[in-house]
């Protein structure tokens, strides 16, 4: 966490673009633009900035946004919701479509499920998040008038006003995760199948459900799980464009808000936030093969 | 316990832990039968101060909540706002302001003649106009809670104009203790004494911003005119969503999830318009102005002769197109003040207008002894309007065979970039283009890039000393005909000189549903007076 504090420190003092040029306006001075410098100390040494900076993070201080003049920690705190809600739905999506599709494919290889299920991986990987959005909004929003067509209600406004504006975002990004995760887990159980074990449990007279669900794809979830734990860390990218073409008002259009306008402290302090969340998921994956694994001991 | 059913439960809790906590959270419900307007606007509120920034998100936000002393009306007339009566001395240099009974900000308090002098004082350190004012002012001093009093130096016949601006910076009134705040440093208290009140626990900066109606307002009796008149609220909150993706915002307002869109792209005018629920309208009477922009520190735009070249060439038909897509969004104005206003005029336009005359241009490029030196656009492509200016600049300029490269960045990148004043060999530039509202540009007062005043001036520096002194003598014009013979005589200079390229005149259509009425046609977003049904 520190080496990446001090990258993206780096980074962005070396980018070029400046904040108080942007605070100024189209109308400004020089004047106008240095007297802003100064007021926001963006005109002290690069390492004089990082010390501040470094030193206010220790104390659990991200810095006030230098637009909004409010506490970095507040707009993220208003936009971790959205994309925790959207990661979660997408990954429930992800799962609960992918996996049995999956079983499915490997189950019945070489049939024509087999190819309709690695054809649409094909499709799934294809399109770009921001086509299948806007074909989902223009279907299900504009003509059908079913689902919303942008933003973003709270779960306590109600359960189910929360889930129909998350509905058409987690299906556009959860397609390309579902693709992966799909492919991913037929090839594993694909792996599985051909052992042994899975043969002996197969003349043992077990049903084929069975077999499959309760001894091959127990075996084949280790390589899924870790999938599914880099796609979570891929969702948080994969949000940004999400949020942007349904107006969500998440973490990832934070992000790239504060980078166009070079709002330094808020991107610091989502880029830390970022890198925290990535190494959590990390863990949690590396922990969960405890639970497909009993061999795995830590 | 073992470890696997430990971690399933730990993992339970937590996932407990967050569900519990939405659901405890405050909810955050509208009241039955509130009428709501969901307005788009054209960009993210990110600054509430309307004096420390130029922006005008940051200005319409301004007129949400604060009030004006006085302000400019549809026929370019100064009318009183807060203010009920005014005189002036026979001196011609005090003014005295009366303001209107029950005047109050939104956090209770009366607004006092204390609070109106330390707001425009504010102003006046910051507004290129404030500044002029603030040199000839040499005092201001409260009567009493209600009376005011501003004693000239000299006569200055623009006070009332500089009180009503319309524009960037506006002269709103707060509340003493925040207009206090230094005049580079942002204000964090967003309370007015206008029609709407913030609502700051709303606000999600990138995403919303929530104002609802001041019950404590009190509109004036006239019908409302630009920003003057009664400001009648007809709805009980406004909440502005920001939705950045241009196909989102179209899809939005057809299904009828906001109620209107300030500017959109004119590619989907075709689209909205045939919508029967959605009325796509030009509200704007004055549009906006291009320019094209020269650095004047270094060459080879520091010779006159060149920035004549580029004149003769510019083709406004061109950069409408360009800008709007349709001739109809926009039209050809050989003016450096707004076409449309008072001071409009083709007075010394000849080199701008008619057919566009690229010997001419040539031959103005040799005598100036170019040697091809490049030439450096600044682009933003995140910016449609200044990237097709800029793209239609460059193609200009090679066809005059002239050296010229294309820089592309973001707009953010070019306000930063245009502010350096080196050598193109080491980051610097020759060229940039962007756009002002028009009540930005229609007087030699608030019309900044005509200006000769150097390094001290706006990003290109041009210095020259003739246009300053015509503008002076602008100022010191004390009727309306020596004002225009005045302005006249700047915009013949600037038209010698070519401090900028005027590109085009053009009009950002609006959208909103078929239900809403009573908008305000004027140069500025107005929400007063706006009903929805």
């Amino acid at each position: 966490m520190a080496v990446v504090s001090f990258v993206v420190f780096s980074l962005l003092y070396l980018t070029p673009g400046d904040p108080a040029a942007i605070i100024a306006g189209d109308v400004a001075t020089d004047e106008d633009i240095r007297r802003i410098h100064a007021r926001l100390g963006l005109d002290e040494p690069f390492l004089v900035q990082f010390g501040r900076w470094l030193w206010a993070l220790l104390h659990g201080d991200l810095g006030t946004s230098i637009f909004t003049n409010l506490p970095v920690t507040q707009l993220i705190g208003q936009r971790v919701e959205p994309t925790v809600a959207l990661t979660l739905c997408t990954l429930v999506v992800a799962i609960v479509v992918a996996i049995p599709l999956g079983v499915i494919a490997a189950a019945k290889a070489g049939s024509w499920l087999d190819r309709a299920v690695m054809s649409f991986s094909v499709l799934g990987f294809s399109v770009p998040v921001f086509v299948l959005a806007y074909i989902l909004i223009l279907t299900f929003s504009v003509q059908l008038d079913w689902l919303p067509v942008q933003g973003y209600r709270n779960f306590r406004d109600g359960a189910w006003e929360w889930l129909r504006h998350l509905i058409l975002p987690s299906i556009a990004l959860g397609t390309v995760y579902v693709a992966l995760i799909a492919r991913m887990t037929r090839a594993s159980m694909l792996d599985v199948l051909s052992q042994d074990y899975i043969r002996t449990a197969a003349a043992k007279g077990l049903a084929p459900q069975q077999v499959l669900i309760g001894h091959a794809l127990k075996n084949a979830a280790i390589p899924v799980v870790t999938i599914i734990g880099v796609g979570i860390a891929l969702l948080i990218s994969g949000a940004i464009v999400t949020e942007t073409v349904f107006a969500l008002p998440g973490i990832g259009r934070l992000t790239v808000d504060a980078i166009l306008r070079r709002d330094y402290p808020v991107i610091q302090g989502v880029i830390l936030i970022f890198s925290a969340v990535y190494v959590l998921i990390n863990l949690a994956v590396d922990l969960s093969y405890v639970l497909f694994d009993p061999r795995i001991r830590y | 316990m073992n470890k696997r059913s430990a971690l399933l439960r730990s993992m339970s809790a937590v996932l407990g832990t967050f569900t519990l906590a939405s659901v405890l959270s405050i909810p955050v419900a509208l009241a039955q039968g509130q009428r709501v307007l969901k307005f788009v606007p054209q960009a993210d509120l990110r600054i509430l101060d309307p004096i420390t920034t130029t922006a005008y998100i940051t200005r319409n936000h301004g007129y949400m909540i604060y009030d004006t002393l006085f302000a400019t009306d549809a026929k370019f007339q100064v009318q009183p706002q807060m203010v009920d009566k005014y005189e002036l001395g026979k001196d011609q240099l005090t003014y005295t302001f009366t303001l209107r009974e029950g005047l109050k900000f939104h956090d209770g308090q009366p607004v006092r003649s204390a609070d109106c002098i330390a707001s425009i004082e504010r102003w006046s350190k910051r507004d290129a106009l404030g500044q002029k004012m603030a040199e000839v002012t040499e005092s201001w001093k409260a009567v009493n809670d209600r009376t005011f009093a501003l004693k000239l130096k000299r006569p200055f016949p623009l006070v009332l104009e500089a009180l009503a601006k319309p524009s960037s910076n506006v002269p709103f009134i707060m509340p003493e203790r925040i207009a206090r705040t230094d005049a580079s440093t942002n204000i964090t208290e967003a309370i007015g004494s206008g029609p709407f009140k913030f609502v700051k626990e709303e606000w999600v900066p990138g995403s919303k911003v929530v104002y609802v109606k001041n019950m404590d307002y009190v509109p004036r009796k006239e019908a409302p005119s630009w920003a003057a008149g009664g400001k009648v609220v007809k709805v009980d909150r406004v909440e502005w969503i920001y939705i950045p993706d241009s196909a989102t915002a179209a899809a939005a307002l057809s299904a009828g999830e906001v109620d209107w869109w300030e500017f959109f792209p004119p590619d989907l005018i075709p689209v909205l318009a045939r919508n029967k629920s959605i009325k796509v309208e030009n509200i704007d009477p004055l549009g906006s102005m291009g320019l094209l922009r020269f650095n004047f520190l270094h060459p080879p735009f520091n010779n006159q002769k060149m920035r004549q070249a580029v004149l003769s060439v510019v083709d406004q038909n061109d950069y409408i197109l360009g800008i709007a897509g349709d001739p109809k969004n926009g039209h050809t104005c050989y003016s450096y003040f707004t076409c449309g206003t008072p001071l409009s005029s083709e007075v010394g336009a000849a080199p701008a207008k008619g057919n566009r005359d690229f010997e001419k241009a040539k031959q103005l490029i040799h005598e100036s002894g170019y040697k091809g030196e490049k030439i450096v656009i600044i682009d933003a492509t995140d910016a449609p309007i200044v990237h097709s200016q800029s793209l239609l600049t460059a193609e200009l300029l090679r066809k005059l065979g002239l050296n010229v490269e294309v820089q592309a960045g973001d707009w953010g990148t070019l306000i930063t970039r245009r502010a350096s004043k080196e050598p193109v060999e080491k980051g610097g530039w020759s060229i940039f283009h962007t756009w002002l509202v028009g009540p930005d540009v229609m007087s030699p007062a608030v019309n900044f890039a005509v200006r000769g005043s150097g390094e001290k001036g706006w990003f290109g520096w041009p210095t020259d000393a003739k246009i300053e002194e015509l503008r002076e003598t602008w100022f010191a014009a004390t009727d309306p005909v020596a004002s225009k013979k005045a302005a006249d005589a700047v915009q013949a200079r600037a038209f010698e000189f070519v401090p900028y390229v005027p590109t085009a005149q053009f009009i950002l259509p609006t959208a909103y549903r078929s239900n809403l009425s009573g908008v305000i046609i004027a140069p500025i977003t107005l929400l007063w007076n706006v009903e929805k049904r």
